[in-house]
């Protein structure tokens, strides 16, 4: 697979490591009343989608930068690439 | 049926070979039953020739989407092994080899079970002694276990590199009774033995939903209607969050590929199965010469049967570190299969929240071993409604309670397990 960042062009993907489903993004709040269960399914629980996925991939042997890579987990097509960064920004924004 | 026996295939063969049948019917679907099993792969089948032999259900239907044995009981590398460390592990896969033992001789089939042994080789102090522990504790549990220093290995793989400059080969882990078995055979076996018990095995009949009353698991929607069923066993691997996303209910599981490659056929070189301490991979030889290896997953979700060249680079690497004579074997096939990778790299074998709906899968890269127990201890919890002493850790809820088997020390980061 080849990535897209959004700075540095086309990278093979196997210079980054890969953390896992982008909804790792949305940290619990450590101080609400069910704040334990909450930990355990942003921890333990996934989507496992078959289809379109959001994942965060890091870039390690690069410029160290967390992208939102959009992908279909059926046919390993990238639809979207972000810096991580600016996902949350927006995603702050529109709160 | 029909026995199958030395003096069978001489009278066969003295007769035309005529009298050869197939070995499983195709029955259309009943419409109710007391188990319904989703999945006609290795688990699955085996799961259903349980049920029927050993706990005495008989109204047991296999419902598979494809046909039967076409998931990963075909697509994987054939090592059996009871060689773990932790508690909740180690006597699950021994119990697991017991059956791989006397597996053939239960199922009346030839599964090609051959007991070849398999050495985990170390290359460090620190690696030696991981391995002495891990060989104490699978003695402990009733296995087989002997620590080799490097002349041990030596006897039996002269050709290994031991002088290695970056990973030299000091010695091995090994385990003699671990081995390699005909992975179709077994599907094929387990299937020929749960249809002479009685047991209904569906092909090319997808279940599209589940049927809920009251909040209770009462049976599934198919492509070929609804069908009832006090109990349904979902044994799935690969789509396990696919299908139980249908009832509603999110697993602590990815799906990732794992690749898989065979050599051209060479002379005997190896004679029983090896993997590398220091990088992920594993090789062993087939009776047809093709030398059958694997490493490490490709690391990113994914349901695609096919993954990338990175990770065969990194394999191939493993192996030319391991046995650079490797380097001159040309590659004949590759292919993937999907894994259910869990956060803990451990399976589950458990109820689940709803009433009626049981669960067996999140065996990561390593079910086929797990083959004939993941279905003994399956029935034994479908048919009981408590689970089998030796899966009784594989709980559903050890997420939530804390109560992890980690072999590999990882975290919850399915793609390191």
């Amino acid at each position: 697979m080849v990535i897209d960042h959004p700075l540095l062009g086309l990278r093979d993907a196997a210079e980054f490591v890969y953390l896992g489903d982008a909804a790792l993004l949305e940290r619990p709040d450590a101080t609400a009343a069910d704040a334990e269960t909450r930990f355990y399914e942003y921890q333990y629980l996934r989507d496992n989608p078959a289809g379109v996925h959001q994942e965060l991939w890091f870039h390690e042997q690069g410029d160290h930068s967390w992208l939102v890579v959009t992908r279909n987990t059926l046919t390993h097509e990238i639809l979207c690439v972000e810096l991580a960064r600016d996902v949350v920004l927006a995603r702050r924004a529109g709160a | 049926m029909g026995y199958y026996s030395a003096l069978r295939v001489l009278r066969e063969g003295l007769t035309g070979n005529r009298g050869w049948k197939p070995l499983w019917r195709e029955p259309d679907p009943k419409a109710a039953y007391d188990v319904i099993v989703i999945g006609g792969g290795g688990h699955g089948l085996s799961t259903a020739y349980y049920l029927a032999g050993t706990f005495g259900l008989t109204r047991v239907a296999v419902l598979e989407k494809g046909w039967l044995g076409s998931g990963n009981i075909g697509r994987n590398t054939t090592i059996i092994r009871s060689n773990y460390l932790l508690p909740g592990n180690e006597p699950f896969y021994e119990l697991s080899m017991k059956l791989w033992e006397g597996l053939e001789q239960e199922l009346n089939y030839n599964a090609m079970v051959s007991q070849r042994g398999i050495i985990n080789l170390y290359h460090s102090d620190t690696q030696r002694d991981a391995y002495a522990r891990r060989g104490n504790a699978i003695r402990l549990a009733g296995a087989d276990a002997i620590l080799l220093d490097q002349e041990g290995v030596r006897a039996q793989y002269p050709q290994l590199d031991f002088d290695n400059a970056r990973f030299p080969i000091k010695g091995g882990l090994w385990q003699p009774r671990a081995g390699t078995a005909r992975h179709d055979a077994v599907a094929w076996g387990y299937a020929r033995g749960a249809d002479a018990r009685g047991v209904d095995i569906i092909q090319n009949c997808e279940v599209t939903g589940f049927l809920f009353e009251d909040g209770v698991c009462r049976g599934v929607d198919t492509r070929r209607g609804s069908i009832r069923a006090d109990k349904v066993a979902v044994c799935v691997a690969g789509s396990s969050s696919r299908v139980m996303a249908q009832a509603g209910i999110r697993l602590p599981l990815e799906s990732h590929v794992l690749q898989a490659f065979v050599s051209e056929g060479l002379k005997p070189l190896i004679p029983g199965v090896i993997t590398f301490g220091m990088g992920h991979f594993y090789i062993s030889q087939s009776d047809k010469g093709g030398l059958v290896f694997g490493g490490d997953i490709d690391g990113y979700n994914t349901y695609a049967q096919r993954g990338n060249l990175p990770t065969i680079e990194d394999v191939c690497e493993g192996g030319m570190a391991l046995m650079p004579m490797i380097g001159r074997a040309r590659l004949l096939r590759m292919w993937g299969g999907v894994m259910d990778m869990t956060m803990d790299g451990s399976p589950i074998i458990d109820k689940t929240p709803v009433p009626g709906l049981y669960f067996n899968g999140g065996w990561c890269y390593g079910g086929f071993k797990a083959t004939p127990a993941s279905g003994f201890c399956f029935a034994h919890l479908l048919a009981r409604d408590e689970p089998h002493p030796v899966a009784a850790a594989y709980r559903l809820d050890r997420f939530r309670t804390g109560a992890l088997i980690d072999e590999k020390g990882a975290g919850a980061q399915p793609n390191l397990h």
